[in-house]
């Protein structure tokens, strides 16, 4: 399978936007080389800020620009964006309902040799909670270029979660991306799986498998975890036995939750794939970490098998 | 000079006649904070700031930014006496619905940012100041800082991008009043706040923050700086203008009785004939 990187998918994107628009700005903290939005700075240099190693300042300074009609994109690892500038994301940005795009890389497990400290598990249960907020964690470098260019029509914060590592390249520039719309990979009768980012692959993969041993798997990429797209999501757990989700996050707060909390009314049984409230920690390699917390394609297979 | 300086005075009163009106009787309300920036304020949006209140989102306005957001009350003050919206407004802060939040939110006219945990204004301020550059405009963002907000990290770094950036467009006042809510602000040392913001290469200016001449010439001053910032190191005094509030962490966020209410509106009656009388 083609694999392609989507940080440099939304560096390319972000400055090809630019180049549009003149109000679209970047900051960075000293990491502009792993973001990607150093080809911004390369092309930009004043529309780029390098704030130093101060993701505070640069998220309140990120507010103070989209108040002047600037539409910033602020760049750091997710686990540092969310998580030390957060009270400045509630405070700043989501509490006005700021212009502000923040994007969080290296996401989830993919930074897997850095270890604990900077693998975010817990990011989209973070800002999920914030209102005003939209949440994006793009399946493949394609549809982080699409859900770029939706951010900047979007009149509202938005927080992108992207991954370090090359992902399969599932979806073409012909496959539809809207805020807010999940997306139908597979059809299938027997169970739906909902899936984002790496997990959208490894569903596909399980769905071979679990046609082999005769079950029929709907698979849903849920690029949008907020707002969720409920009315759809409530669709296609009706006509099935039961409905799976599989996230590279914690199972708390991310988008099984999210599909739980839209399916609290319905009789529909709900297994969660996810990283089972602990920590990351350091690794030779990202399947290697993967493979560790689950997040596997067996494990799609034997929670589906279980659960219907 | 003497004409403006006396108009100046005049309308501080008022503006502090404006804050009671809003802490209202029996009620909390940051009474402190809000005396001890209101002369600051007031010489602010009636001497030096360009701005319209007819026109409140005119892309070259200067801007006021309060990091230490929980003294508002001075700017709503200010924001009602210009005409940003009815002085009916101020009577209904802190109650549900109204346009003045107990923190500055945008959704009031004449707010520029969403600000009251402490720390992030200057941040802000940078921002706009920046935007001011791309922009091709030559408004300036003035950011009150409060000197119990300086224990904050991220006002020092701010402190440390707005020197990097030459944001010589942004001038950050500091309300050096020296009580904060449980105390005064020596319970947690800062330093030699003036060496600490001439280090990061920033203009500095002290003045008496009560004194009208003062205020206004360090305002004027700040205009002729170029390639780095200034601040202005206001001292002041906690809950100016009310004497039993004075100098006192209790009236921080505090009500005021009937009694001291009307105490504090016969001492400003006082305060206005005497400004009457220079």
């Amino acid at each position: 399978m083609n694999r392609a990187d989507q940080r440099k998918a939304y560096g390319e994107e972000l400055l090809s936007l630019a180049r549009e628009n003149e109000n679209i700005v970047a900051l960075d903290a000293d990491l502009s080389a792993s973001t990607m939005s150093c080809f911004l700075e390369a092309e930009y240099p004043e529309r780029f800020f390098e704030m130093g190693i101060a993701e505070q300042n640069m998220v309140s300074t990120a507010a103070g620009l989209a108040l002047c009609g600037k539409i910033p994109f602020v760049n750091s690892f997710a686990v540092f964006l969310t998580g030390r500038a957060y009270d400045q994301i509630r405070q700043g940005i989501a509490l006005p309902g700021l212009n502000v795009k923040l994007v969080g890389s290296s996401s989830g497990l993919s930074d897997f040799g850095d270890g604990g400290t900077h693998q975010s598990i817990e990011d989209i249960s973070i800002m999920r909670s914030l209102p005003n907020m939209t949440i994006i964690a793009p399946l493949d470098a394609v549809e982080t270029r699409m859900a770029v260019r939706e951010m900047v029509k979007y009149n509202g914060p938005v927080y992108l979660r992207l991954s370090r590592s090359e992902l399969p390249v599932l979806t073409t520039e012909e496959y539809p991306f809207e805020i807010g719309k999940v997306r139908k990979i597979t059809d299938g009768e027997d169970v739906t799986i909902f899936a984002n980012g790496i997990m959208v692959s490894k569903a596909l993969e399980a769905h071979s498998e679990l046609k082999k041993r005769g079950i029929s798997a709907r698979i849903i990429n849920v690029s949008t975890i907020k707002p969720l797209d409920v009315e759809m999501v409530r669709k296609y757990s009706a006509d099935v036995r039961a409905v799976v989700t599989a996230e590279e996050h914690s199972i708390i707060g991310g988008l099984g939750s999210a599909v739980c909390e839209a399916l609290s009314t319905e009789a529909v049984k709900i297994k969660r794939i996810g990283i089972n409230d602990c920590f990351g920690q350091s690794a030779d390699n990202y399947e290697e970490l993967l493979e560790y917390y689950g997040l596997t394609v067996s494990e799609i297979v034997r929670s589906v098998e279980e659960i219907i | 000079m003497k004409e403006l300086i006396k108009e100046l005075e005049r309308k501080s009163v008022q503006i502090r006649k404006n804050i009671l009106e809003s802490i209202g009787i029996n009620k909390k309300g940051h009474v402190g904070g809000s005396m001890s920036s209101a002369d600051i304020v007031t010489a602010l949006y009636f001497y030096k700031m360009k701005h319209n209140p007819a026109a409140p989102d005119c892309p070259d306005r200067d801007r006021l930014i309060f990091s230490k957001g929980h003294s508002v009350l001075a700017q709503y003050a200010a924001l009602a006496e210009a005409g940003y919206f009815p002085r009916e407004e101020l009577k209904k802060t802190k109650t549900l619905g109204s346009i003045l939040q107990g923190h500055p939110e945008i959704r009031t006219p004449g707010i520029e940012a969403n600000t009251g945990s402490l720390g992030q204004g200057l941040s802000i301020g940078l921002g706009m100041a920046l935007a001011a550059r791309l922009d091709g405009l030559k408004y300036r963002v003035y950011v009150i800082l409060g000197d119990g907000e300086l224990a904050e990290g991220q006002i020092w770094e701010a402190v440390t991008a707005a020197s990097n950036f030459k944001a010589d467009n942004l001038i950050a006042i500091v309300d050096h009043n020296k009580v904060q809510a449980t105390g005064p602000i020596d319970r947690h040392e800062l330093g030699n706040i003036k060496a600490r913001f001439e280090a990061t290469g920033w203009e500095t200016i002290e003045i008496d923050g009560h004194n009208m001449e003062e205020i206004v010439s360090a305002l004027d001053a700040a205009d002729e700086v170029n390639g780095r910032p200034t601040v202005i190191i206001a001292h002041t005094i906690k809950g100016k203008g009310v004497s039993f509030a004075e100098n006192k962490a209790a009236y921080h966020n505090n009500g005021l009785t009937e009694e001291e209410y009307r105490q504090a509106v016969e001492e400003l009656e006082k305060l206005h004939i005497e400004v009457e009388g220079r």
